[in-house]
């Protein structure tokens, strides 16, 4: 064969294909595609200190009051899935994003990008549902929007919330507090919502239901803080999973971070979908959880309070942070050797067999 | 997870691997030929468990990686145009060809789906009448006899807007392509469980006659790859060399013989190019002439187009095991699954790629970032 007689030096990569000529579906995907776009455009073009923390929301002070202020914007398909649907998780994702800053969740913003044709009765529905997951969280949808595009200009429906909250003295939670030796926690079994949608998505069905783990964890939070004021930072780990969130701690704060793969919950039903769709839960979105890095000292407490709550019952101790190898991810596998838990680049992709 | 987690089990693991070191008495090296177990070896560090005279090389056993670069192209050029909507298994989408991707072809405006199944591509077809549906239909033997049965049905069903891009390949004539060469240094292969589940393991008897070389067929579970070295390393011991199965739950003698009867029926053998390896004769498969309709190459008119084939870093090596991804100059810095320069750092089964995303702290702890 020819190439055998080639050396090393003789040979010739080939050119990359051009990087950013064009925005990509992976650019959405909460990997390092996303975490490039945000970097190269969004934060080159409104650099700020306190955009630069890059937090899941904002903390600003106005006449000594802290309030937490995000948005986010909710593109989901199916629009209803086992657990929920646009309406309810439009709520609990930025309720989320203001809990993880440590923040009693206040007011919404609720505006509607819907595709001409969209039945009124779907949309009623969303309404209603969006409505009472904002009252069950304890907040107020207070203002809104909507615009109506043409057929084929959007996606049925498209909604975004942004929310207010207010942040109690003495808390401060950020990424960059992350310390070596501090405990890695989580709330409970990952990957539900991303495979709930999924299976609904591809006509994928089990013998129990698996349902989106959708939720308001603001309370759940709030348990927690009253456990300990020694809770260094939270983060939902919604799309790109858990590994991307533990990814963004990692170079946030400038440390390693070591999990072991038995200590993570997964339910039967997301390994089994995992298994045959050749997903990896690790890279699975979530609605419902979240991350706590806490000081080693309060890990056991903070763990209590965890378990104590609903959300949090069946939370676990899933690692700790370390000096060594700053920036990146590994874990302990099932069967003992250590591995990286890489940022996907994009979405996870199905494997061909 | 009933067949998961009893052969993910730490204890089952280790024993398995105490065994393999009982039992080598001097070194050996033994490649696992299918993508899918690099995965295995790398994701839960196996090649750590085991005895250092005991070397694992990874063979060419990656579909998405070794799809030639023209392939590619025509699926690009194809992809692109109005009429078409192209579908394709997930992870053929990211793989470079000579100027674009499947996933660029998308963002342009291309009418591009990840499916699971031909299947879903017949049910496209179906659906969409008046648009061209043409499948990426790319593989080693595990794949041929779905890719078969979509053409079959869609000529059944006689839908005339269904098609299929073909460039199958076959494992047997790569591995003795590999056994062939003067510079071969592997003495025992893990045959791919899934292809011989379809296949049976018949054909790698005459391997392991000629060559004298024994052959396991292995699954893809952490136990499964290391009983298959432990009973490599029994027969290299032994000095025998005869084809065992070890994923018995999976895989008979005589394979899926319908699954056959239906891939000989629709596709045959042909010349196939591998990325990052070249030609190899009777290593593929194509479409029989009397489904040429379906024959996605002549309908858009893209049989001619060849790509010239830089050689990519050093995958030749890497995809015959003759040297290890970190061998590579450029692996991990101007080569990453990001910006791939070669065949096996395209997709997540490469060699490179497995290397890259589960282990590059272990090898180059000043370099990570």
């Amino acid at each position: 064969m020819r190439e055998e007689q080639r050396s090393i030096a003789e040979m010739v990569c080939p050119a990359p294909l051009p990087a950013g000529d064009q925005v990509l579906l992976g650019h959405g995907s909460g990997g390092k595609l996303s975490a490039d776009l945000v970097h190269d455009v969004f934060l080159a073009a409104f650099d700020n200190p306190i955009l630069a923390r890059m937090d899941d929301q904002a903390i600003v002070s106005i006449n000594g009051l802290r309030l937490a202020f995000t948005t986010d914007t909710f593109v989901v398909k199916p629009l209803f899935f086992p657990g929920g649907d646009i309406g309810s998780l439009a709520v609990h994702g930025t309720v989320n994003d203001l809990a993880m800053g440590g923040a009693q969740p206040l007011f919404l913003s609720a505006a509607f990008i819907i595709e001409e044709g969209l039945p009124m009765e779907t949309l009623r529905r969303v309404a209603t549902s969006l409505r009472q997951a904002a009252s069950q969280a304890g907040v107020q949808v207070v203002t809104g929007d909507t615009k109506v595009v043409e057929k084929r200009s959007g996606d049925g429906l498209f909604i975004n919330t942004s929310g207010i909250g207010v942040v109690a003295d003495g808390v401060q939670l950020s990424a960059h507090r992350a310390r070596q030796g501090d405990r890695v926690l989580l709330s409970g079994p990952i990957g539900e919502h991303g495979i709930a949608i999924l299976a609904k998505r591809e006509g994928i069905e089990f013998d129990c239901p698996l349902e989106s783990d959708s939720a308001a964890l603001h309370t759940l939070v709030a348990a927690m803080l009253a456990a300990s004021a020694e809770i260094r930072c939270l983060r939902d780990p919604t799309r790109g999973g858990l590994s991307s969130t533990l990814n963004e701690f990692a170079a946030q704060a400038q440390v390693g971070i070591e999990i072991d793969e038995r200590a993570i919950p997964v339910r039967e039903e997301v390994k089994g979908a995992c298994e045959m769709l050749g997903l990896d839960p690790l890279y699975v979105a979530n609605e419902g959880k979240l991350v706590a890095i806490v000081a080693p000292e309060a890990a056991d407490r903070v763990l209590a309070a965890m378990r104590r709550h609903a959300l949090g019952a069946q939370a676990q101790i899933i690692g700790s942070v370390t000096a060594s190898h700053p920036r990146l991810v590994t874990m302990r596998t099932t069967v003992g050797p250590t591995r990286i838990v890489d940022m996907l680049a994009g979405d996870q992709l199905p494997r061909i067999c | 997870m009933k067949y998961i987690d009893e052969y993910r089990d730490e204890h089952i693991v280790q024993s398995l691997a105490a065994q393999i070191a009982r039992r080598a008495t001097r070194p050996w090296s033994v490649m696992e030929i299918c993508g899918g177990q690099t995965h295995t070896i790398m994701k839960y560090g196996l090649d750590e468990l085991i005895p250092a005279s005991i070397r694992l090389v990874h063979g060419p056993g990656c579909p998405v990686c070794v799809t030639p670069l023209e392939v590619v192209d025509k699926a690009i050029e194809i992809a692109s145009r109005a009429d078409v909507t192209f579908a394709s298994y997930g992870d053929m989408l990211r793989v470079p060809g000579s100027h674009s991707d499947l996933f660029r072809v998308k963002a342009a405006g291309g009418d591009v789906r990840i499916v699971y199944s031909p299947m879903d591509a017949v049910k496209l077809a179906r659906t969409l009448p008046k648009r061209q549906v043409a499948f990426f239909g790319i593989g080693f033997e595990t794949t041929a006899p779905p890719n078969a049965m979509a053409v079959w049905e869609a000529r059944r069903e006689g839908l005339d807007n269904f098609s299929m891009l073909v460039s199958h390949v076959l494992v047997p004539p790569a591995i003795r392509l590999l056994l062939g060469s003067p510079h071969n240094q592997v003495q025992g292969f893990i045959a791919p469980g899934h292809v011989c589940t379809v296949m049976g393991y018949w054909q790698y008897e005459a391997l392991c006659r000629d060559f004298h070389v024994p052959i396991v067929v292995g699954g893809f579970e952490p136990a499964d790859l290391l009983e298959a070295v432990d009973m490599l390393v029994g027969q290299l011991e032994e000095g025998r060399a005869v084809v065992e199965n070890q994923y018995v739950r999976s895989v008979r003698y005589e394979g899926n013989v319908a699954a056959q009867r239906i891939v000989e029926q629709v596709l045959e053998v042909c010349d196939r190019k591998w990325r990052g390896i070249g030609m190899i004769p009777q290593s593929g498969l194509r479409l029989r002439e009397e489904f040429a309709a379906y024959d996605a190459e002549r309908i858009f008119g893209v049989g001619e187009m060849t790509a010239d084939e830089p050689a990519e870093c050093i995958s030749a090596e890497v995809l015959q095991g003759l040297k290890r991804p970190t061998d590579c100059p450029v692996f991990g810095a101007a080569c990453t699954p990001e910006n791939p320069m070669g065949a096996p750092m395209v997709s997540a089964e490469g060699a490179c790629a497995a290397y890259y995303h589960y282990r590059r702290h272990s090898f180059q702890p000043s370099e990570v970032s």
